[in-house]
């Protein structure tokens, strides 16, 4: 198979208007007559469904929760990046364009990043119309924060809930099509199976979860925004419900899975307490702005943090980055917060944690000052741990937080099936191996308002749609299968619950395909993970129906999708034999211990194809250009 | 499915006096008229401690106002009357609201005034007719043999003079402060005049005007009883 | 840490309800409530019988979709707390908790702990907005907002319409949700071309949905996890008065509850 990225051809500024300009456009009479599917409600589907219920297309917007306004999209705290450069501090689209594609470690596309940077500048413009209380200076102009070591102020936000009233500015813009008439919204649904006929994406299979009745959704496109597939390994910041059943079931109809194994995790969360743990909190990264991390220097030291002296303690990022210190990106904190637990230096009752001090900085600015930058913060810490940060060092450990692998798709955000179109986390096109702080807002709401309503319609304008009806013996085919799906399910009455298979995959997940791989873990992983799997459909037992709500139901089918997928990322992270961003092989480091690229073997992206169950997934490479940021070495001592 | 589109809207709104907003506010402007009042009478009833005459001339003007005393007096009904109704509606309404109860409630931040206008608004009313019937009617003349037309001031003392007259009194005004500690600042809440600024004083303020008036009503049948005014 | 869980069981809105108590063990102060049902239900679903239903999904605090009733109040005794933040060293050993879900006509019941709250979807969809599309905008910075506008907005605006106002209102009403939204757009200058007919449209709604009244004694802002201030509702009522007023010739719809589940073809 060939992968076109129908990347315009040209100098990059204009790319993405010249694209525009090429594109078909639909009568705006016929809109009405094309009926699109979106699912998932976050903001890149619900900015879509919005904005294309506004140009006059039936959209129908599917989410599983009871309410498009809970997608996980709301729990982002830190803010949303655009070049305005209203700061005067020398930010521009370009440099934008370059910190992303740097921080992605040079595995993303220039063409889409390109694109992600111009139109950060027209999401705060909608946001701030539609009515989001972005924090504001008392002349009255929008207020910036610099975030995630970035060297400019670009960071807009509202509090520490940026993600929430971004999401409630496109869901009150969704809200408004609905009453409209525009958009159709069914919540409480989760799509089951995508139908696909003549080649082209043509409607899904989706069930009520309250009634547990299966039904079939035509249209002549579908938009996948079902956001990303962390919760494969079960502890992670991601929603309970967030997963990756969508993708993965058009994963299986055809559509290529691009770079799974580029996984990110978030170096400051609280730390596991228990066995019962269900998900993992994040404390904001701009914590360490003003927290030393440190862990004593001898091992299995149980002492209380104050009793330990201060030569006693080692401050292990300030000793081996002199530069960046506490401020190192997040792959790079991650991994050395795990390398001191894994010498037996972690502290807290399970030994997975260290220490984030804020004593120095409170002697120095005031528990005035640190209060005010970080009270909510350190109440929420104090709620869940019953510590308090003001008077001992905050315990945190690393967590897997956000993936930027997904559904491959081109630079018309279409997937390799034609029809099928994938936005926000879901897909794999901007973050490269590792994305930056305050950018996953900027990419959903960029796909949803300002990039699919025009290649959309141009799929709709230049493609040639039959009539599809509900009897067709596709859609029929795929209606079984999903029963049978469901059925098998419920039939197994075996001994094991679901969370139980879950957790304990991701647990192999995470032991060794998480914060650093080798080789012979993941071949290991692999074999550990079929293993389980076939456990899984030996020995599950789903208690109740599948006529009603059934919450154990719903998540062994997302756990039989996260097995597979599990196994795909252990596959892609083995066939990728380098580090880059936030997938670290062990063999591959430079003699200091940091991350060694391989442009020359590996400057593509891995697109999997599926070729049925149990078969070894067929590899697709999109090579890589590099015009504008000539890749370099990361360095941060 | 259907391509035509139609925006899902076929009920016609409740008006301004179905809605629940709009009945608050007519409970709002009411309860400020009945609220003048009761500051009006007390300021008329209070010349009671000055004397006999002077009491006596100001319920002599009162009863001579003619037309305005029945406006006055019409005004005065048809507020009560649309301040019950509202009520009555709502209540019903509310009831409505939760089919299912709870096994388990708390109450978790309102006081016991802001929970007890429902039972202290029909006390209160029971008390107002009996309180019509004893000093305007004079239907019912306890502690007097018969009613006087002209003398208000023998009525008063010789009717707080009887003990369960002044209990039942001064148990309704009690009631009636707990009804107006809430009804005060409620009625600027309801009627939308309230900001983060102003509510604490609003409702501190709320809380001394309430215990002025009561204590200014009560210190009527405290001080028959103690005998100071007689 | 011993503890036993009463708890609401009903299967579906037909059948008849009960309370059912579980004894649990709770191993460690840290533990929220929900993973306490989280252990729960595999017990339940090991012995083969069905978990409890409970809604729940960021597990932060922020989505709003877990909430139920604790001892009587609505996401348990910690002021500002969800169910999912709320942990267990809050009781005390030997404790009873009785759990049952929000209570309201307008919040059909859905099954054990949870219920179906669209209705609140149709108040926002009945006027919860900016009526402004995609690409028909100013710059950013083009209209100044003062801080403290800003800032008061963004208090009404972080509401995350998990329904605990509706259900600790002794007359299940709404009011503090619907006037959440229409004070966090009608403080803003973007809000205000329509502040008029987003009042009087989301309270003819909120009405429309069977909610009760308000009666103003703030057991509502007691509840809430984002501590909305009892001034939205004050908000509510102005803009709804004056919108009343200013409207009165025009046709005020609302649209009808759905409490069906029925869409799309087989």
């Amino acid at each position: 198979m060939k992968l076109d990225a129908r990347i315009p051809t040209g100098p990059i500024e204009d790319a993405w208007d010249s694209a525009k300009f090429e594109m078909k456009l639909v009568n705006p009479a016929n809109k009405r007559r094309h009926n699109l599917i979106v699912v998932g409600s976050g903001l890149a589907g619900a900015s879509a469904a919005a904005t294309l219920g506004e140009l006059g297309y039936n959209v129908k917007c599917f989410c599983f929760q009871d309410s498009p306004r809970r997608a996980h999209s709301i729990a982002a705290q830190g803010g949303i990046n655009a070049a305005k450069n209203y700061q005067n501090d020398g930010d521009s689209i370009y440099r934008l364009f370059y910190d992303t594609v740097k921080g992605g470690d040079f595995r993303a596309r220039e063409g889409n990043v390109y694109r992600l940077a111009q139109n950060s500048v027209h999401i705060i413009d909608q946001c701030v119309a539609q009515g989001v209380p972005f924090a504001r200076e008392y002349g009255g102009s929008l207020e910036n924060r610099s975030f995630g070591g970035a060297q400019v102020s670009r960071t807009f936000y509202a509090r520490g809930q940026t993600g929430q009233q971004l999401l409630l500015g496109a869901y009150q813009a969704l809200e408004r099509q609905v009453d409209a008439g525009q958009v159709t919204m069914i919540p409480r649904t989760e799509m089951l199976d995508l139908i696909v006929i003549d080649g082209q994406a043509r409607g899904i299979v989706a069930r009520n979860l309250i009634t547990g009745k299966l039904s079939v959704h035509l249209a002549e496109a579908v938009i996948l925004a079902t956001g990303g597939y962390g919760n494969v390994y079960y502890l992670s910041t991601n929603a309970k419900g967030s997963n990756a059943t969508a993708i993965w079931r058009a994963h299986k109809r055809g559509a290529l899975f691009a770079n799974p194994c580029f996984t990110q995790i978030h170096p400051t969360c609280i730390p596991v307490s228990g066995d019962y743990q269900s998900k993992l909190t994040l404390m904001s990264e701009s914590l360490r702005n003003d927290g030393r991390i440190w862990v004593p220097k001898q091992k299995g030291d149980k002492r209380r943090p104050d009793q330990i002296p201060e030569d006693e303690r080692d401050y292990y990022l300030e000793r081996k980055y002199p530069a960046f210190g506490n401020l190192v990106p997040r792959d790079v904190a991650s991994r050395n917060a795990k390398a001191v637990c894994d010498e037996g230096r972690g502290v807290g009752e399970t030994g997975l944690g260290v220490y984030l001090d804020f004593a120095d900085a409170i002697q120095r600015l005031g528990v005035e000052t640190i209060r005010d930058s970080y009270g909510n913060l350190f109440d929420m810490y104090q709620r869940i741990t019953d510590e308090d940060p003001y008077k001992v060092p905050m315990r945190i450990y690393p967590a897997m937080h956000y993936t930027m692998g997904g559904l491959w798709v081109d630079y018309q955000l279409q997937s390799t099936i034609p029809g099928l179109f994938v936005l926000g986390e879901a897909n794999f096109s901007d973050h490269g191996a590792n994305r930056l702080g305050a950018s996953a807002l900027m990419q959903g709401l960029s796909d949803g308002y300002f990039i699919t309503p025009y290649t959309v319609g141009n799929y709709l304008a230049s493609s040639k749609l039959k009539d599809v009806k509900a009897s067709d013996p596709a859609v029929q085919a795929a209606l079984t299968a999903t029963e049978q799906g469901i059925a098998k399910l419920l039939s197994i009455k075996g001994k094991r619950t679901v969370d139980s298979f879950h957790r304990e995959l991701g647990k192999i997940m995470w032991d060794d395909c998480g914060m650093s791989r080798n080789a012979a873990g993941l071949r290991d992983a692999i074999g550990r993970i079929r293993a389980l799997r076939e456990e899984f459909w030996q020995n599950l037992n789903v208690p109740g129906s599948g006529d009603d709500l059934n919450q154990s139901l719903e998540k062994a089918g997302r756990v039989a999708d996260f097995f597979e997928l599990g196994e795909l990322i252990c596959i892609d992270a083995l066939e990728r034999n380098e580090s880059c961003g936030g997938h670290f092989r062990e063999e591959y480091q430079t003699p200091e211990g940091e991350a060694q690229r391989d442009d020359e073997h590996y400057g593509y992206v891995a697109a999997w194809g599926y070729t049925g169950p149990g078969n070894k997934p067929e590899l697709t490479k999109e090579p890589l250009e590099f015009v504008y940021v000539h890749p370099s070495q990361r360095s941060y001592k | 499915m259907s391509t035509a589109v139609a925006g899902p809207r076929e009920h016609r709104a409740p008006s301004f006096w179905q809605s629940t907003n709009g009945k608050k506010a007519v409970m709002a402007v009411t309860g400020a008229i009945l609220f003048l009042f009761v500051v009006g009478h007390l300021l008329g009833n209070l010349q009671i401690f000055d004397s006999r005459e002077r009491l006596n001339a100001y319920s002599h003007f009162l009863k001579n106002l003619g037309e305005l005393l029945w406006i006055a007096r019409g005004t005065l009904i048809v507020c009560v009357v649309l301040h019950i109704v509202a009520t009555v509606q709502l209540v019903l309404l509310n009831l409505k609201a939760r089919p299912v109860g709870y096994k388990v409630k708390k109450s978790v931040a309102s006081n016991y005034a802001d929970r007890t206008m429902y039972w202290s608004g029909p006390i209160i009313l029971a008390f107002v007719i009996f309180h019509l019937l004893e000093f305007t009617a004079g239907t019912l003349h306890p502690g007097a043999p018969a009613f006087s037309e002209e003398d208000v001031y023998y009525n008063v003392i010789s009717g707080f003079r009887v003990w369960w007259v002044s209990a039942w009194y001064i148990f309704s005004m009690i009631l009636l402060g707990f009804h107006l500690r809430h009804g005060m600042w409620s009625m600027f809440q309801s009627l939308g005049m309230n900001h983060p600024r102003h509510t604490p004083v609003l409702k501190q303020a709320a809380l001394w005007i309430t215990i002025l008036i009561i204590g200014g009503y009560i210190s009527i049948p405290v001080s028959v009883l103690a005998g100071w005014v007689r | 840490m011993k503890l036993t869980l009463s708890i609401w069981r009903q299967k579906n809105p037909g059948s008849k309800g009960k309370f059912v108590s579980y004894p649990v063990e709770v191993p460690n102060g840290e533990m929220s409530v929900l993973e306490c049902l989280d252990v729960l239900n595999e017990t339940l679903s090991e012995r083969g019988e069905e978990p409890v239903a409970f809604e729940h999904d960021c597990r932060e605090g922020i989505c709003g979709t877990c909430g139920f009733m604790i001892n009587g109040v609505a996401h348990g005794p910690m002021p500002a707390t969800t169910i999912c933040q709320l942990t267990m060293r809050h009781f005390k050993d030997g404790e009873e908790l009785v759990m049952e879900p929000w209570r309201s006509r307008a919040f059909p019941f859905v099954k054990d702990l949870v219920v179906d709250r669209r209705s609140f979807d149709r108040i926002i969809q009945s006027g919860g907005y900016v009526s402004v599309s995609t690409g028909n905008v100013p710059d950013g910075n083009a209209i100044p907002i003062g801080k403290d506008d800003a800032d008061r907005s963004m208090d009404a605006a972080a509401c995350i319409g998990c329904g605990a106002c509706v259900a600790a209102c002794p007359n299940g009403s709404a009011a503090l949700f619907t006037g959440a939204k229409i004070a966090h757009l009608g403080i803003l200058p973007q809000g205000k071309p329509e502040q008029d007919r987003r009042a009087v449209q989301m309270v003819a709604q909120m009405n429309a949905e069977g909610f009760g009244s308000c009666t103003n004694i703030g057991e509502c802002t007691g509840v809430c996890p984002k501590e909305i201030p009892l001034e939205a509702i004050a908000k509510m009522n102005h803009d709804y008065l004056l919108g009343a007023w200013k409207e009165r010739k025009s046709v005020v719809t609302a649209i009808a509850p759905v409490t069906g589940w029925e869409f799309g073809e087989k």
